[in-house]
């Protein structure tokens, strides 16, 4: 299986970075850093981070269902997350997800026809003092009112999103 | 960057660099005596640097509010091991966003801090371990890391002392449990995040199986200062005990929510009415929940009078914990909160213990159908028997975090758990009742 140069590099300079035997340690993050590119921890890239890291596929597999950020299923292009926990709740969060639920016509963990959105109500993501706040992909978003949601929802589907994140 | 006006009642020690420009370049860093209290600390013996330390009074700022420099103290030095440095930015507690701040302003303070307790213990490898949520710090901390190397705080022969010390960051892939300590090592070890059975505690038996000092980011960023500006000015910061500021973030229903930097026992009311302007729309203070979700809810007269201190909150039957605030207001639902909350828990139960796998779902299912208003008058007291039969009886703290806030809000709003049973169930589940 072969990765962009950036994605290569990475999973050298992660091979390097943990003690001599415990390459190991490299699955979590591979796995992680992999689906980003690949779009879903495929088949193919369990086997490929097993045998860079030198362990079994067994070992590989075990690990996916734990961590939530990773997905055998590919997500949306953009993947937003609505936090819901308490500190959201208490400004809005819960109506924040639901008036997303509805305007996106998707449920939780769902991906949207053309595969450009998924929805997920998500646990705390370090936001607590602006909140109610969302993610779209690794990208924060604080203080957000269903008006502005909706604006980068049109950001997201006209294309402009990209140009005005970087 | 910051995302809150400062306030004026700030005591600004390891957040005075956030809002400098290029706060988190090198250059900003040795332009306001970066890596001076290294060069310090590698003329020290590692018993000088502990009784610093001690003296500091710092003490963990992830929740446990262990005193650092006695934690500093378990590692031994003279097993021949490799040892590691384990920085925990897992930071997942919910009402917690501070980490965060300090690694996207100022990262060259938490890797001056990592390597203060490197040299103590003279390990050569440090790991910042990261949640996978906050990608965007990942760039950079790495460039920080990279400007250390180039300029010969990181890397061989550090000051010409012969000591190495190599650092790197680590991302997690969502997962509360991992900023448990032990479960963050065996996620580090590249396994599924469950709890290691202690003792041996990892200053002993840690990363990879060897000494390790793991601390929070937040108590890493203060060590620096410590060895600057010394023990005693530090201590003399807070309150006996707890030495020092402490980033507090306070959330909910006030007018300026935010992450306020000051000084260990500042009151809690003056937290709420100075600090962050009031009460939002006039409303009336209910609750307050003082240390991120696992600490149990205080009702708004137990705040009267109340220090944000380890032992001042510790005295209230709650704690301090991550230094999370969640402030509540009169038209809050309690039963809502105390939903949310246990739902959280759930989910996150790592499920390697059943007393917190079964409790957190039971208590979820519970206090579901009370919310929906199908709960019965023996539900409340369930609640409470089943949180206490939690307490203490798991590998790690998560099921302790999870019984201690149900045990809370159960005891402290009682009688609104009782109004929700007088209200009965909701319209909706009438009607389906009626056509059944």
């Amino acid at each position: 299986m072969t990765f962009s140069p950036e994605l290569e590099a990475r999973f050298e300079k992660l091979l390097n970075s943990y003690p001599p035997g415990r390459q190991r340690s490299a699955v979590v993050p591979m796995l992680l850093y992999g689906q980003d590119e690949v779009g879903s921890v495929t088949r193919e890239l369990v086997e490929e981070v097993a045998r860079r890291c030198g362990v079994s596929t067994l070992q590989v597999d075990e690990v996916i269902g734990y961590y939530s950020m990773l997905h055998k299923k590919p997500l949306g292009r953009y993947h937003v997350q609505v936090c819901t926990n308490i500190a959201c709740q208490a400004v809005g969060g819960e109506e924040l997800y639901e008036h997303a639920s509805r305007t996106l016509g998707l449920g939780n963990k769902q991906v949207s026809s053309d595969g450009l959105i998924s929805l997920e109500e998500v646990e705390c993501m370090g936001a607590c003092s602006w909140a109610p706040a969302i993610q779209v992909n690794y990208d924060f978003f604080h203080q957000v009112t269903p008006e502005r949601f909706d604006q980068l929802m049109e950001a997201l589907r006209d294309g402009s999103y990209g140009r005005q994140a970087s | 960057m910051v995302y809150n006006e400062p306030s004026p009642l700030e005591v600004k020690i390891i957040s005075q660099r956030f809002e400098l420009p290029n706060s988190a370049s090198i250059d900003t860093y040795l332009a306001t005596e970066g890596y001076e209290a290294i060069k310090k600390c590698v003329t020290m013996t590692p018993e000088a640097i502990i009784d610093v330390m001690k003296a500091s009074a710092l003490r963990g700022r992830g929740g446990a509010g262990f005193p650092t420099g006695l934690k500093w103290s378990f590692v031994p030095r003279t097993t021949g091991k490799s040892t590691y440095i384990i920085c925990n930015s897992d930071e997942s507690e919910p009402g917690t966003c501070k980490d965060r701040l300090l690694m996207e302003n100022d990262p060259h303070q938490l890797i001056e801090g990592m390597m203060i307790a490197g040299w103590t213990i003279k390990s050569n490898k440090g790991y910042i371990f990261i949640r996978g949520e906050y990608r965007y710090l990942i760039p950079i901390v790495d460039k920080a890391i990279e400007e250390a190397y180039a300029h010969g705080y990181l890397g061989k022969n550090i000051f010409g002392t012969g000591w190495d010390f190599d650092m790197y960051t680590h991302t997690g892939a969502g997962a509360y449990e991992c900023g448990e300590e032990s479960a963050l090592l065996e996620s580090l070890e590249g396994k599924r995040g469950i709890p290691r059975l202690k003792p041996p505690f990892p200053a002993v038996v840690g990363a990879f199986q060897s000494p390790t000092i793991l601390n929070n980011c937040e108590t890493f960023s203060n060590v620096p200062v410590i060895f600057r500006k010394g023990a005693e000015w530090f201590a003399g910061l807070g309150t006996p005990k707890n030495g020092g500021t402490r980033l507090t973030c306070v959330s909910g229903h006030v007018n300026k929510p935010g992450v306020y930097e000051l000084p260990m026992g500042f009151p809690m009311m003056r937290l709420i009415n100075e600090v962050c302007g009031g009460m939002r729309n006039g409303k009336k203070l209910k609750a307050v929940i003082p240390g991120g979700s696992s600490a149990p809810v205080l009702r708004a007269e137990e705040c009267t009078d109340l220090l944000l201190d380890f032992d001042s909150i510790a005295k209230a039957k709650s704690m301090a914990g991550s230094g999370g605030l969640v402030i509540l207001d009169e038209d809050t639902d309690i039963v809502k909160v105390a939903l949310r909350t246990i739902k959280f828990y759930a989910h996150e139960s790592c499920g390697w213990c059943i007393p917190c796998r079964e409790g957190t779902t039971w208590l979820k299912k519970i206090l579901t159908r009370f919310d929906e208003g199908g709960g019965k008058e023996s539900d409340i007291d369930l609640i409470g028997e089943l949180a206490a039969n939690m307490l203490g009886r798991t590998f790690c703290a998560l099921g302790d975090a999870a019984a201690m806030p149900t045990g809370g809000f159960i005891a402290k709003f009682r009688d609104e758990f009782e109004a929700k049973l007088r209200q009965g169930a909701p319209a909706r589940q009438q009607a389906e009742l009626v056509n059944i």
